[in-house]
């Protein structure tokens, strides 16, 4: 047993704050909801890595030009870089929003010419800063053929299935992220019937837990889309949009925040506003990264590893 | 992300010379009409204006915002990015509740009153 394996919440929060923070690849295995620690990357890399292995790239902000990050495409073209250089190819990736700043068609372009570098099959969910456009209708028209109402989906994996949810769509005054009646009854017809043995993964942009009501990272109707999913043994839950890691587990639910790949964003209630985060030009690449999912057959486990672009 | 107080010349060719005394500070309530975002919040969050004036709003964060009604009761405004403007002129007296509709924390209120004497419009 590791001195991480005791119950005491906010200590193995600050653990997990420090050793994200500190820059490290760290890969956590989640038994009986209980994290375990199994050490930096070098040994993650080393142990059993069967099963399925897939990535979360998130907050790419094609367009991006501001201080923070004069240059949002090169750091994406970095992060699929370090995709293309991994020892082991994922089955796929999965993209938590805001693949774009402003919703424009040549951000739209510029982001898939980088991304399909990684010649991978990339599952895309939109962020808030995709449906800008003035008819909303850009991200459907690339993304949302295949997918029910504003993009919403699902799909199955070596017996793991995804969920790919849209909660930047259609936000309400003095609210925080939405998923909405239809999307709702949709979900909870989706898993109905599924085995409680299956692994679930459910991403969306805006968290699905509540990091920081001030500054909007949460969503409104986020638990009753958990509750459908209470008979599972395994929830993983995967958002963005906060630009840095967050984890969180929940009984059977391990909540996931991945670092964007544009700018980093202050840790809730540091800065006057969760605005884009100026830090000196040799820590940038601290802050931005991919996140590394393996699921290991018939045990029920996950591990996430969260791989900075640099350090 | 700490954005200068004193308004750069881009802004102040785009509002107009009307702001010259309210753009020095961030607190420009004294300019009727004039909401700018600073910090994902809407200053002065609630404006007070005579119908048919126009309301101009100023995105001062390094992010985009838009400004959304919250009834639907007037025209959205694009995306606006660093420094944009939008300005929607209210011609009917009432409360417009509005927020940002990237941010919906963001909320703020038009309060259009009725002008009085001949120039009445309403």
């Amino acid at each position: 047993m590791s001195e991480f394996d005791h119950r005491d919440g906010v200590s193995r929060r600050k653990v997990l704050e420090c050793m994200t923070w500190c820059g490290t690849g760290v890969l956590w295995t989640i038994s009986g909801g209980v994290p375990h620690s199994l050490g930096i990357m070098g040994e993650a890399q080393a142990a059993d890595t069967r099963g399925l292995t897939f990535l979360q790239i998130s907050d790419s902000h094609v367009g991006f030009d501001k201080p923070a990050n004069p240059n949002a495409l090169g750091t994406l073209e970095e992060a699929i870089a370090k995709v293309n250089a991994l020892p082991q190819k994922p089955a796929f990736m999965i993209h938590t929003g805001d693949i774009t700043h402003l919703s424009k068609e040549k951000e739209f372009d510029d982001a898939d010419h980088i991304i399909s570098q990684s010649r991978l099959d990339v599952h895309y969910v939109p962020g808030e800063h995709d449906f800008v456009d003035t008819d909303r209708k850009i991200y459907s028209e690339r993304y949302g053929r295949a997918a029910k109402g504003h993009g919403w989906y699902s799909f199955d994996a070596n017996g793991v299935h995804f969920i790919g949810l849209v909660n930047t769509f259609d936000l309400k005054a003095g609210g925080l992220g939405n998923l909405g009646t239809e999307q709702l009854e949709w979900l909870e017809h989706d898993v109905k019937g599924r085995s409680a043995s299956s692994p679930i993964v459910l991403f969306a942009h805006v968290p699905l837990w509540t990091v920081y009501q001030d500054w909007g990272w949460g969503t409104d109707d986020s638990a009753q889309a958990l509750s459908y999913l209470k008979k599972f043994g395994s929830v993983t839950v995967l958002n963005g949009h906060i630009h840095q890691v967050m984890q969180k587990v929940e009984g059977n639910v391990t909540f996931h925040t991945a670092r964007s790949t544009a700018f980093p964003q202050p840790a809730p209630g540091t800065a006057p506003s969760p605005g884009p985060m100026k830090v000196p030009e040799d820590q940038l690449r601290k802050m931005l990264g991919i996140a590394n999912v393996n699921f290991k057959q018939n045990e029920q486990r996950l591990a996430i590893v969260d791989s900075p672009l640099q350090g | 992300m700490l954005r200068p107080l004193i308004a750069s010349s881009v802004l102040g060719a785009t509002v107009g010379s009307v702001l010259a005394a309210g753009v020095l500070f961030a607190r420009a309530e004294a300019t009727p009409g004039t909401v700018f975002i600073d910090n994902f919040i809407f200053n002065p969050k609630a404006v007070t204006v005579k119908a048919g004036t126009t309301v101009t709003w100023t995105n001062r964060d390094d992010i985009v915002h838009g400004i959304a009604s919250s009834n639907n009761a007037f025209k959205k405004s694009p995306a606006m990015d660093t420094d944009d403007t939008y300005s929607f002129t209210f011609t009917t007296p009432g409360t417009y509740q509005y927020f940002c509709y990237l941010h919906p924390q963001m909320v703020g209120s038009i309060v259009v009153e009725a002008t009085t004497g001949s120039n009445a419009t309403q």
